[in-house]
């Protein structure tokens, strides 16, 4: 699982079924100590935890556990957001992020 | 989940029997403001997209399972993809610098 902001959001009507019901937010992965983002910007999946806009999540980057997080066998999901992180305590030093 | 531009269509006509009906499009893979960035690919479209429109597809496993019929992750019938177009992007807000 990675710690990713939440950079933005997608809105789209045609859709795969899978997806219909949830909501599409733009994640990248941040950099605990340093505060910066790093890597690509991806889609994640929203259901249930009800991130926003400059949250600092958890996501799952894996299929199997995306399918099993939206009951569904056959969805064609592979990232999903699971939490929206508090702190991340590094060699005591503790971030709070909200 | 990443977003691409469709830029062509890909027709076959001696093709794995599991492929058979299904669209193939030619996208090329850009970053969410539009921007393109690597190789284009060939995708199968499960939405309907047409040229020039902005979607987003899923790569890897996951892009084989929206073809299925039933509930069931039966290997027969999963189609040999590694991208499928799963949406059409109506609109993106992204802001990187929170």
């Amino acid at each position: 699982m990675k710690i990713c902001k939440v950079i933005g959001n997608v809105w789209a009507t045609r859709k795969h079924k899978c997806l219909l019901g949830l909501k599409l937010l733009l994640v990248r992965e941040l950099d605990v100590e340093t505060g910066t983002l790093k890597g690509e910007t991806m889609l994640a999946v929203d259901k249930n935890v009800h991130a926003g806009i400059g949250n600092v999540v958890l996501v799952c980057d894996e299929g199997n556990s995306a399918r099993m997080m939206l009951d569904n066998p056959v969805a064609g999901i592979r990232t999903v957001v699971c939490g929206i992180v508090d702190e991340v305590e590094e060699f005591k030093k503790v971030k709070r992020f909200h | 989940m990443f977003a691409a531009k469709v830029i062509g269509r890909v027709v076959a006509t001696r093709k794995w029997k599991t492929i058979e009906g299904i669209k193939l499009l030619l996208i090329q893979p850009t970053d969410w403001k539009g921007n393109p960035r690597g190789e284009p690919i060939v995708a199968a479209d499960s939405v309907g997209a047409g040229a020039g429109e902005f979607v987003f597809y899923v790569k890897a496993r996951e892009a084989c399972f929206q073809w299925l019929k039933g509930n069931k992750q039966v290997l027969d019938e999963m189609p040999p993809f590694d991208a499928t177009i799963m949406g059409i992007i109506d609109g993106v807000e992204i802001n990187e610098n929170l």
